[in-house]
């Protein structure tokens, strides 16, 4: 009987292992994970770590120093050109391993291979983009140039150097929590990294929601709704610019007006849409604006807040070239920063490069489709979507002249009630080999240089702002853009022909830029880059509040100094209040508020109009704007059918500002006619319910930004962020958006620069450098960034020395 | 003092063979000492628990003093709930402990196998 309890304590232990190694039982690998020889343990990095290290790798050319400084920015000097590139590769691994990967497998529709069902439709969407097929075209192109085939192949061989040093106890800690393991690193994930890009910058459309909108209102309601130019505009290229007379002229098919622009509705909603507040702004000045008499350039991206960040500060310098600035981990060269001599910064140009046309298939095996007067073959591709943990899901992508037919019968895009094909075309899909661009601009000196390496920029468009130390200052609107005929685009397009398709390109010599422009800068915000008189049509979307302000403040300042400028880009100044509450207001009955509704009107009465930190006032407005808003227009679109677009955000203001008459004050669900008077009193109310609900008034407290890890782990995550800003505003901080990098560049003969962004250097949750520089960006400070120079090795800044050499 | 030799050497065991293998040759760390070094079967579960409790207890919180706590508090969040590190550091011995204690009374029943 003595085999009994050996072989129950023999089960005991097995199964107990089994359980904590495993997620058969448990949610987790306890286990594993809590072994503190091979666990979560070994990422709790000491906090006076040493990062030195002296290391050899057969694939250098030469020799390389990293001297990383007190934030644990590194320095990276290299005897060879493409030894940067590797080292490089190595520190964004070593530094950034996991959010490269996750970010790769985002864009490649491979998420629910790492987190499993929950990221299936993700994918699915992703693959019918056609996302990989857009890589695989951009590595074509970048592998057939030799300046970026030479710099990504050192970069991926410095990523799988670092990749090839992990151990079970040395993986990143999300690795060891999702229980993966790292996949080689290749130049094709960086081509997916620049097009996950273009996704995030060119990738919003509106063509769905604006096809119905369109069929729903009356023509004239419908120009009252989405206007195509906002009285406010203040365009980047400014107003009264002569333009060439272009060299082409796109012109719409004769049918247009019963084949488009009178078509059904439609019913695709788009699994995720790219952030529309995607924004950014840029600026520079020349030295008749600055006390120093050199000219000064600005750059703040907003981008999704996430930890860790999506930038990696660095220095590279080689012989041939010394740049300092922002870098996406998954990608080579400094993508915003300043060279030895000159300065740039990018906004997203925000133009619609995505459109859809309806494609009529032969039967259900799709291999046909009509164009031109004949069925035409489709081509395939078979994508295999894997899932963590479950079987693989199979999708067949038909591919036609337009591009991937994303939306089909196997793909229905949440549709309820018909069932048609759309095909996208994607500016995306085209050749292109934007990396140059950043890999030449990394080596400019001057306004040549810029223009130079700028023109390689075609997706995602990017409006370019330029300052150099010979005192110039520069904008172009960059990109390689469609030119369309007014209204192309704007919705859905038949696909039985080609005389919907895009006709050509914008000839880069016809790209609006500003160069040393009398009124002494040049800015950006992602408003219309011109005025009516440009030949090419731009679409109606842009957002105009930012690049209003921001010219206005430029115009009054004088003698500026790099410090005004770091006021002005955390400024929280809201425009769009400025504006719209006197009129509120001052039509608000008063008559028809009780005590509690008073207070809260005394609060806003007494608003500077800023939305800091601590503001109540701006929390005021903000609930009374949502109230007015929905107030105005629920009810005419209470009917609509989904999706639709509502009216772009200055509309409202601007029709209140203009027309106390609006006809859409008037709530057509009563017989009276509601006037502004009715709707500002109405909303006003139904915000004071909302804002009692409120113990804290305060505007950081109740838009609450916070700074999420990529996997949503809110232990790894900040939140309840205590700071001002906003959308519309110069500070554009809203939730989970926000300025991702903001940097400030005085190009004085020794260049003064300042930077910082919502993260830190290291991506480990378990180091003291995850979010080091979240504080500082919160508060609207900034660090010195330093360039530094070979013989500043001694300097007291320096803490830690990496050596690589062959 | 065989208990105390048999804590001792199934922590340095543990530790050693935890450098090149899989955490769970704690166990085997267990069997094979209290395979080695007879007691009663009571004792060598303690004997093993004890070992394994204080090695990870007292690594994990020597690696998290280092560390300034900083991760123990984000990941006793994320695992149990509760902002407290100390916890975490009882919970990782108490793992260690009774995979390995599980692994001593193994051992130790096995020897009786063998030698009856």
């Amino acid at each position: 009987m003595r085999i009994l309890p050996l072989l129950l304590s023999a089960a005991a232990t097995v199964a107990l292992i089994i359980i904590l190694n495993t997620k058969l039982v448990a949610p987790a690998p306890l286990g594993a994970l809590l072994s503190p020889q091979h666990g979560l343990w070994q990422n709790a990095e000491p906090a006076n770590k040493d990062f030195s290290a002296d290391i050899k790798f057969s694939e250098l050319k030469g020799k390389a120093s990293v001297y990383f400084d007190e934030k644990l920015v590194p320095h990276v000097f290299a005897e060879q050109e493409n030894d940067v590139y590797f080292v490089q590769g190595y520190l964004h691994a070593k530094f950034r391993l996991f959010q490269m990967e996750l970010q790769t497998n985002v864009a490649a529709g491979r998420a629910a291979e790492m987190v499993g069902e929950v990221a299936l439709k993700h994918d699915q969407e992703f693959r019918r983009l056609g996302m990989v097929y857009a890589a695989e075209i951009a590595l074509k192109e970048m592998e057939e140039n030799e300046t970026t085939k030479t710099s990504c192949d050192a970069y991926t061989a410095g990523v799988n150097a670092y990749i090839n040093t992990l151990t079970e106890s040395t993986l990143p800690i999300e690795y060891k929590l999702l229980g993966i393991q790292p996949e080689k690193w290749s130049n094709l994930k960086i081509a997916l990294f620049l097009k996950l890009m273009s996704n995030d910058l060119a990738a919003h459309d509106i063509d769905f929601e604006m096809t119905n909108a369109k069929q729903f209102f009356t023509k004239a309601d419908f120009d009252l709704l989405y206007p195509s130019v906002q009285d406010s505009l203040d365009p980047i290229i400014p107003k009264g610019t002569i333009y060439n007379i272009p060299a082409m002229k796109p012109l719409p098919p004769p049918n247009v007006d019963s084949l488009y622009l009178n078509k059904g509705f439609v019913s695709v909603e788009e699994f995720e849409k790219p952030n529309p507040a995607n924004g950014s702004n840029n600026w520079a000045v020349n030295g008749t604006k600055t006390k120093s008499g050199a000219p000064i350039l600005c750059s703040d991206p907003h981008l999704g807040l996430n930890l860790p960040s999506i930038w990696y500060e660095m220095q590279l310098s080689t012989p041939s070239f010394n740049a300092y600035g922002a870098t996406f981990p998954g990608s080579p060269s400094v993508i915003i920063g300043f060279t030895d001599s000159c300065a740039w910064g990018v906004t997203n140009g925000g133009r619609d490069v995505r459109d859809y046309y309806e494609i009529k298939f032969k039967d259900d095996s799709r291999k046909e489709y009509w164009f031109n007067n004949e069925w035409k073959q489709t081509t395939f591709r078979i994508e295999e979507i894997k899932v963590a943990g479950k079987p693989s899901m199979l999708d067949t992508v038909a591919y036609t002249v337009f591009g991937p037919v994303m939306y089909d019968k196997n793909f229905n895009g949440g549709r309820q009630t018909n069932d048609k094909n759309y095909a996208v075309r994607w500016k995306a899909h085209d050749k292109s080999n934007d990396l140059l661009m950043f890999n030449l601009m990394d080596h400019a000196k001057n306004y040549d240089d810029y223009m130079a390496a700028v023109v390689h920029l075609k997706v995602p468009g990017q409006n370019v702002a330029f300052a150099s130390k010979g005192g110039d200052i520069a904008m172009r609107t960059q990109g390689e853009w469609p030119a369309k005929w007014k209204g192309q685009g704007d919705y859905i397009m038949p696909g039985e022909d080609s005389s919907y398709m895009w006709q050509g390109m914008i000839p880069q010599n016809e790209i609006p830029f500003q160069f040393n422009p009398e009124r002494g800068f040049v800015s950006s915000a992602n408003q219309k880059p011109t005025d009516s008189t440009y030949a090419y049509y731009l679409g109606r979307e842009y957002p105009v509040a930012r690049g209003l302000i921001i010219n206005k403040r430029l115009t009054g300042m004088q003698q500026i100094t790099p410090q005004d400028m770091m006021a002005l880009q955390t400024d929280n100044y809201n425009i769009y209040a400025e504006q719209i509450v006197p009129v509120l207001l001052k039509n608000v009955n008063v008559q028809m508020l009780n005590a509690d509704d008073t207070k809260y009107l005394s609060i806003l009465k007494s608003w500077n109009f800023r939305n800091d930190a601590n503001s109540t006032g701006a929390t005021v407005y903000n609930e009374w704007y949502k109230k007015f808003k929905s107030a105005v227009y629920d009810d005419e679109f209470a009917k609509a059918p989904k999706p639709i677009q509502l009216p772009f955000e200055s509309t409202l203001i601007e029709a209140t500002l203009r027309d106390s008459a609006y006809k859409f004050f008037d709530d057509i669900t009563t017989t009276k006619i509601e006037t502004l008077a009715d709707e500002a009193t109405k909303s006003f109310k139904e915000a004071v319910v909302v804002l009692k609900e409120q113990s804290n008034l305060e505007w950081w407290k109740s838009k609450d930004t916070r700074i999420n890890h990529l996997l949503k782990q809110e232990a790894f995550s900040r939140i309840h962020l205590n700071m001002g800003g906003g959308r519309n505003m110069i500070n554009a901080t809203t939730e989970t958006h926000g300025p991702s990098w903001r940097m400030v560049v005085s190009l004085t003969d020794k260049t003064e620069a300042y930077g910082v962004y919502p993260g830190g250097q290291n991506g480990n949750p378990g180091s003291k450098f995850y979010d080091s520089f979240v504080d500082k960006w919160a508060a609207g400070q900034y660090y010195p960034l330093w360039m530094m120079t070979k013989d500043e090795v001694k300097d007291e800044r320096i803490k830690w020395v990496m050596n690589f050499s062959n | 003092m065989k208990f105390f030799v048999s804590i001792l050497l199934t922590a340095l065991l543990s530790f050693a063979l935890c450098l090149f293998l899989p955490w769970w040759v704690i166990a085997i760390s267990g069997f094979a000492v209290a395979f080695a070094i007879p007691q009663k079967a009571g004792l060598s579960f303690i004997t093993g628990f004890l070992a394994l409790f204080f090695l990870w207890a007292g690594l994990s919180f020597w690696i998290s003093a280092a560390n300034e706590h900083l991760l123990a508090h984000k990941i006793s969040m994320l695992f149990i709930n509760v902002d407290n590190p100390i916890l975490l550091i009882v919970v990782t011995g108490l793992i260690g402990g009774l995979v390995a204690g599980l692994g001593s009374l193994t051992g130790r029943l096995s020897r009786k196998l063998f030698t009856a």
